[in-house]
């Protein structure tokens, strides 16, 4: 298997990956303080929020796409490449698409965590 | 953050570090699962460890999903990331794996990490909806909410 379609591999675990975190932050700000409502309402009436609530099931997809994507890259490649690179670079897209998608304010501190992050999965994981 | 919520983060390191290794040690009862042995994957699931595994992962998942229910996921996700810390300690001491310098520089490098982000704000956007509006939740427990947004 050529670079660039190994490279294409590491970039659709990224993306779906991302996609899948942003959806379900987003849906569990939506939901609420899962917390909270669990004190007031039960357990039961949580776990019927979060598994009505549809950005919560395309999160869920897109993770399912992601450990798909995994699987896939993982048999053209070995896993001390595929690992590190697609966790790391996840990290660092989630910022990215949090601060886009998700309104977050990433500080000067929260891009430092990201990439000091990032570079330790990316050491842990080989 | 209240003492509630560094007990939710501490449970999504704590379930998310075990289930995998817990996941990992029964992986190391069967072979390497290939298309001529897809088979073994339903074995797997009746192996004890696995499904040690599973169960710390879901729990892991509903302490995920309870943290960004209240946070960022910028925060969540680098404050969090101790898990592989201790993933990587629990690797050492039960599956004899060897850690070497460069993971422990690793380590040294996500601690850090940690450290940049948990000493900021949990929460830097206003949650779409009140708790009130949607689960009718107490005044006490929407002012308890506003209150942990209010210290973002």
């Amino acid at each position: 298997m050529t670079t660039g379609v190994i490279w294409a591999g590491i970039a659709s675990i990224v993306a779906t990956a991302t996609a899948g975190d942003v959806l379900q932050s987003r849906a569990m700000k939506e939901i609420g303080d899962l917390g909270a409502i669990r004190q007031s309402r039960g357990v039961f009436h949580v776990l019927r929020r979060v598994v009505s609530s549809s950005r919560f099931m395309l999160g869920l997809l897109f993770m399912a796409l992601a450990f798909f994507s995994l699987l896939v890259t993982l048999s053209w490649d070995d896993v001390s490449v595929v690992g590190p690179a697609s966790a790391s670079l996840t990290f660092i897209a989630n910022a990215v698409a949090a601060r886009i998608f998700l309104k977050e304010r990433v500080d000067h501190r929260r891009w430092l965590a990201a990439v000091f992050v990032a570079g330790g999965v990316a050491l842990l994981a080989r | 953050m209240t003492v509630r919520k560094y007990l939710i983060l501490l449970a999504v390191v704590v379930f998310g570090a075990s289930g995998d290794v817990c996941l990992g040690r029964g992986m190391r009862d069967f072979g390497a699962v290939t298309s001529a042995n897809w088979r073994l994957l339903l074995t797997v699931l009746w192996n004890p460890w696995v499904v040690t595994g599973i169960c710390l992962l879901v729990l892991f998942f509903c302490s995920y999903l309870t943290a960004l229910s209240w946070a960022d996921l910028t925060y969540v996700l680098p404050a969090t990331a101790l898990s592989y810390l201790l993933m990587a300690l629990l690797a050492r001491v039960f599956l004899h794996e060897n850690v070497t310098p460069g993971h422990w520089l690793g380590i040294g490098l996500i601690t850090l990490g940690v450290g940049f982000v948990a000493t900021g704000p949990s929460l830097t956007v206003a949650a779409h909806n009140s708790p009130q509006e949607k689960s009718g939740a107490s005044p006490t427990q929407v002012a308890l909410h506003k209150g942990t947004r209010g210290d973002a």
